[in-house]
């Protein structure tokens, strides 16, 4: 909620003063126009604002793990570290009341700390010390080295001067004491706000582990092998459904028995999504390369035809008559208008397709895989190892966008008549 | 020509439609909307069967498309992903020409069109003139016998037009191909057709034929002048007001079974 609300806050400060401060006067034609609003043209991404927002993840992100890549002033809250104490008093059975002091030592997680003994004190009650780490809870068993203890009927009735039964807390210096049902105290240290390591690690650590997975490899295989088998799949599977699909596209828009017999099958397969198939893929062929390849062959197969078919139908007719009648065969025909006309649809399947089938190699290696980057994720997740799970989510996430760029690349290189026919 | 529709009916699209077209004649054919034009120049482009009658070229009887008939159409039948020049040589290349000869008729149909500065562009870079113009030279490229041509100059704006009626009409008369040319326009019927022919609708039919000077007149000379001709506007009335009663007459039709 919190950092919602600061992120609605550096939206709007930084808009305000991006478009009012900043934000020199450009002089083309667009800067001209009056009506901007409703017109799509006229709407130009503000590349500020991208940096900003890009920008505030990071800041956000770092901010809220105590990264050591911004300055200590940046940082959230942190949660309480050091040494605290309360006291308590304790009432006998008979109504004589002793009071003893408990000290806190709170140690960051992984940093185990040894407690020095603290002397004892007077009266039946005695000091008491107890460690514990941040954001997690301690109960204190205050009277385990008391004279009268709980059995004997001793009981806390007043912490830091406040008057306290079971079930209601103090707030003291680093966090807060609550009363046990049972009587005990239970000291939980201040969490502040930022995020446990668990939930998430800072930006660094995750930039670190990934540059000793590089390094290293994970589970056997190098952080490049884990990535490198799922594009392998990923293309592999892609390239068969490619291969079979287009030809398959053609046939139907080419030929009425073709689309007759294939029209069912593919409007049913279509709208099945692939993760469904996983299942049945795995019962049929495994857990290993093959099934696979086949999931992904399934997920191309029905884009690559609906594409082609589509890329067939889209042929103007005019097109085709005009080469009949400047004398060109039906091969011709094929080879020269349509398979051309049908590229940029093809292009644009194709594209769909690599986004689906790389968003289908990832789940499926989540189900069952030895290599792969959902395998990866899946792992460290079961190991609690955050930061390798934040580090394949990015990787993921960058190698799905490089495929789209390379996409859109190639397609303007081969297909630059698209959309001016 | 009659064909079923999907309602159960039948239209009458063509019917009796008899034309005898000489070599190097420029027949233009105008009617109003849905009288079988581009029905007609359909079969004979040899796109659809006529369910009656025949149609005979060079002797023989017209089965399907062929090189024999060159086809110009309205717009957006250029093959964009080829450049000016491939596309201009599609038809030799589709026959197997060697490349030599093929360079050879496409680089000076490009000179004739006033092209020669395009030769390499990629054809969606040029205007729609330009492009009508392409798509003339790609269809005599091919050497037919016949061009027909479905409304070629309907997409361009009145400037453009006048200039490629010149073009046409310069074509004409330089290659002697016969040209049959559909148009809803009566200025370019007049000023193009040596022979014109007015059809009615439903069913298709010849209306009336004539026989004119313009086409003769303008070969090489300003258009505006042939239009300033006395015959050209008692002309251009007559026929316009035949199509406008034809067209009452179908709206007139429709207003009553509706």
């Amino acid at each position: 909620m919190t950092i919602l609300l600061i992120y609605i806050a550096i939206f709007t400060i930084s808009f305000f003063v991006v478009t009012k401060l900043v934000q020199t006067a450009t002089r083309d034609y667009t800067s001209l126009k009056t009506v901007t609003f409703g017109d799509e043209s006229a709407v130009r991404p503000n590349r500020i604002a991208g940096v900003i927002s890009v920008l505030t993840i990071f800041v956000l992100w770092g901010a809220f793990t105590g990264s050591k890549l911004l300055p200590e002033f940046m940082h959230a809250p942190g949660p309480f570290v050091g040494e605290t104490s309360f006291t308590y008093v304790a009432e006998a059975e008979d109504g004589s009341r002793d009071d003893a002091t408990v000290s806190l030592v709170v140690f960051p997680r992984g940093a185990d700390v040894d407690v020095e003994e603290v002397p004892p004190g007077d009266g039946f009650a005695k000091n008491d010390v107890a460690k514990v780490a941040q954001w997690r809870s301690v109960l204190i068993p205050f009277d385990r080295n008391d004279e009268i203890t709980k059995k004997d009927g001793a009981r806390i009735v007043e912490i830091n001067g406040e008057p306290v039964e079971p079930g209601s807390s103090v707030t003291i210096p680093g966090g807060k004491v609550t009363l046990s049902d049972k009587g005990t105290p239970n000291f939980e240290p201040r969490t502040g706000w930022q995020m446990e390591p668990l939930y998430l690690p800072a930006p660094e650590e995750v930039w670190n582990r990934t540059l000793r997975i590089a390094d290293e490899g994970f589970r056997n295989t190098t952080l490049l092998g884990h990535l490198g088998w799922s594009l392998f799949r990923v293309i592999a599977g892609f390239l068969c459904g490619a291969l079979l699909g287009i030809p398959l596209g053609y046939a139907m828009g080419l030929s009425n028995w073709f689309r007759g017999w294939f029209d069912p099958i593919v409007e049913f397969m279509r709208p099945v999504p692939p993760l469904a198939l996983i299942p049945l893929v795995i019962i049929w062929a495994g857990i290993g390369e093959t099934g696979k390849i086949i999931l992904l062959f399934l997920a191309a197969l029905w884009i690559m035809a609906i594409a082609a078919r589509s890329g067939v139908s889209g042929v103007k007719i005019s097109k085709v008559h005009a080469a009949y009648s400047l004398g060109a065969s039906k091969w011709q025909i094929m080879r020269y208008v349509i398979i051309p006309n049908s590229l940029p649809e093809i292009f644009t399947g194709a594209r769909v397709a690599m986004g689906v089938c790389w968003g289908t190699v990832v789940a499926a290696e989540l189900v069952a895989a030895e290599k792969g980057a959902g395998m990866m994720i899946m792992v460290a997740s079961k190991f609690q190892n955050t930061d390798i799970v934040i580090m394949g989510i990015i990787l993921i996430g960058i190698i799905g966008f490089g495929i789209d760029m390379l996409m859109r690349w190639a397609e303007r290189l081969l297909v630059p008549w698209k959309g001016k026919g | 020509m009659r064909f079923d529709l999907p309602g159960g009916g039948a239209v009458q699209a063509l019917k009796d439609v008899s034309l005898d077209l000489k070599e190097g004649e420029l027949l233009s054919v105008l009617g109003p909307s849905g009288c079988g034009k581009t029905t007609l120049l359909n079969i004979v482009a040899g796109f659809l069967a006529p369910t009656e009658g025949r149609m005979t070229l060079n002797g023989h009887e017209i089965h399907g498309p062929d090189a024999e008939r060159g086809m110009v159409f309205q717009q957006g039948a250029l093959f964009e992903w080829m450049s000016v020049r491939d596309n201009v040589g599609f038809g030799p290349s589709m026959k197997g020409m060697p490349k030599k000869e093929k360079a050879e008729i496409v680089n000076h149909l490009l000179d004739v069109v006033g092209l020669q500065d395009f030769k390499e562009k990629a054809v969606y870079e040029l205007s729609g003139g330009m492009q009508q113009r392409v798509a003339l030279a790609r269809c005599l490229a091919n050497d037919p016998d016949v061009i027909l041509m479905d409304e070629p100059l309907g997409a361009l704006d009145a400037l453009t037009r006048e200039k490629m009626q010149s073009l046409v009409l310069k074509l004409w008369k330089e290659t002697g191909k016969t040209i049959i040319l559909i148009t809803h326009s009566v200025e370019e019927a007049l000023l193009l057709g040596e022979r014109l022919i007015v059809m009615a609708p439903r069913p298709g039919r010849i209306h009336k034929e004539y026989r004119l000077p313009f086409a003769e007149l303008g070969v090489g000379q300003d258009l505006r002048e042939v239009k300033k001709h006395p015959e050209f506007a008692e002309r251009r009335e007559e026929i316009l007001g035949m199509i406008w009663d034809m067209e009452e007459e179908i709206m007139g039709r429709m207003e009553a079974s509706a």
